[in-house]
């Protein structure tokens, strides 16, 4: 795309030149240096899309009778390249309140901590602890204000407050929605198949645990860009708990044992000749 | 895919929205609700881009609010039309919202009325309309089957119709649907028309 430039150009100089004591042109048409590009526009959309990653993980969230379970793996990924199996996805922004990471880890964690940060400042100002729901729109608001610019965050805020369990899906392009049953992250379509068939709203925490462990394992088997330990918390009336973190390599032999297979044909000496 | 649409009927003007909100292939939600009651008689049924929705219908809403305790009476749905519609041609062309908006409302000297509000801030005062890929069907039938001073089995009977078309032939089709309408008693949710309950006791709002 060529840039148009005739809007800086300026009326023809003053015939003898109008220079003033150092020398500088008066009536040059002002200019700027432009990067060696022929497609500036084109060019900067792909720096974008290069830098941001796409949301490669799974974190799921769910309200049941006795709270909110929290659950994420903790596998980053560079394209196809696995930077780390031992990513931190679940992030503590209070005692009692949870946050998920899906998309930009940066972007997550110092938002999250931004968030935190609010949320001490509510409670300072106002002697009582903020609700999910406040929390969940300061960071609402605050991702709305960066839209556009580039912050990739799929988050799930999870806690208890004074209404009971409260969970909320936020999200970088503006949207926050309120819910009972969320997943988040490029293996999300597979942990909500098995999130959806097995809920029941009178789990107990175990079950409860247990079905969002599953979950997770499931969807790291079949989404490459989900894998490495499948950490589960549970936020309780006295906030939360990490219940466990297993290897999902290790649940898989734990769901799926290796059974010995019958052997068809046994190898014999052959006879001698 | 998101499905808004409304009519004027005799004393009553209502809104029906689909409640599903989806993110690429995934329905996040399906009681999602999209009709946002502004004032005692004013409603407001949105679709568009999840933030820009959310936040601007809500900024409508508060001033909305604003307008009535510093002056003592509330706006008129016309006032308000011409307000909202102004807020997206402001914003048009620096940071443009990308909601489309029906807004109903009654008056007690004028009556209900209906305005379609789109994302690039055309306004008109209109019997029925609709916005999203439902439109294709819900306007040919509001068409074909709409009378001015419809009573409200009858306008019912219109939704129920054009929500039936939309399920059987959109390829998406949302399957939750909330209608709303005002009158001179206010404004206030009518009802829901659900084909997948969300399996949770507890249901969120």
């Amino acid at each position: 795309m060529k840039l148009d430039l005739s809007g800086l150009q300026s009326f023809p100089s003053i015939p003898g030149g109008a220079v003033d004591d150092l020398g500088v042109d008066l009536f040059a048409a002002p200019s700027f240096q432009l990067p060696a590009c022929s497609d500036f526009d084109g060019f900067q959309k792909d720096a974008i899309q290069m830098v941001k990653p796409a949301k490669g993980t799974t974190t799921l969230a769910f309200i049941f009778k006795e709270g909110v379970i929290v659950a994420a793996d903790s596998r980053a990924s560079m394209g196809g390249y696995i930077s780390s199996q031992s990513v931190k996805k679940i992030i503590e922004i209070n005692p009692y309140m949870l946050g998920t990471m899906a998309g930009g880890a940066a972007d997550c964690q110092f938002w999250h901590r931004n968030l935190g940060i609010k949320c001490r400042l509510h409670e300072l100002a106002n002697k009582r602890r903020i609700s999910v729901t406040g929390a969940s729109k300061l960071l609402a608001n605050i991702l709305y204000s960066y839209r556009g610019m580039g912050l990739s965050v799929g988050t799930m805020i999870a806690g208890w407050d004074e209404k009971g369990p409260g969970l909320y899906y936020v999200d970088s392009e503006g949207g926050r929605l309120k819910g009972t049953r969320f997943s988040v992250g490029s293996g999300s379509p597979y942990a909500y198949g098995v999130l959806d068939s097995g809920y029941r709203f009178d789990m107990t925490v175990e079950e409860a645990a247990e079905l969002a462990r599953r979950s997770i394992y499931h969807a790291t088997f079949r989404d490459g860009a989900s894998g490495g330990v499948a950490s589960v918390y549970h936020v309780g009336p006295d906030g939360w708990k990490k219940l466990s973190g297993d290897d999902v390599g290790e649940l898989h032999y734990k769901y799926y044992p290796v059974a010995p297979t019958p052997v068809e044909q046994e190898m014999t000496d052959a006879p001698a000749a | 895919m998101e499905c808004v649409f409304g009519m004027v009927g005799d004393g009553f003007a209502l809104v029906a929205a689909d409640t599903s909100a989806v993110h690429s292939i995934l329905v996040h939600k399906s009681n999602e609700d999209k009709v946002m009651i502004l004032d005692s008689h004013k409603l407001l049924g949105a679709s568009g881009e999840a933030g820009d929705r959310v936040q601007f219908t809500e900024y409508i809403q508060k001033n909305v609010h604003v307008y009535e305790f510093r002056n003592g009476i509330p706006l008129t749905t016309a006032a308000t039309a011409n307000f909202t519609r102004c807020e997206l041609a402001l914003a048009l062309r620096k940071n443009p919202y990308f909601v489309n908006i029906l807004l109903a409302g009654y008056d007690k000297n004028i009556g209900p009325s209906l305005y379609y509000i789109d994302y690039i801030a055309t306004l008109h005062k209109v019997d029925k309309g609709a916005f999203g890929y439902g439109s294709y069907f819900s306007l040919s039938m509001m068409d074909r089957h709409y009378k001015s001073g419809m009573s409200l089995e009858e306008a019912i009977d219109l939704v129920d119709k054009c929500i039936i078309e939309i399920r059987s032939r959109l390829v998406v089709a949302p399957p939750n649907f909330v209608i709303k309408i005002v009158d001179k008693d206010g404004a206030r949710e009518y009802a829901w028309r659900e084909s997948i309950k969300d399996a949770a006791g507890v249901s969120a709002a």
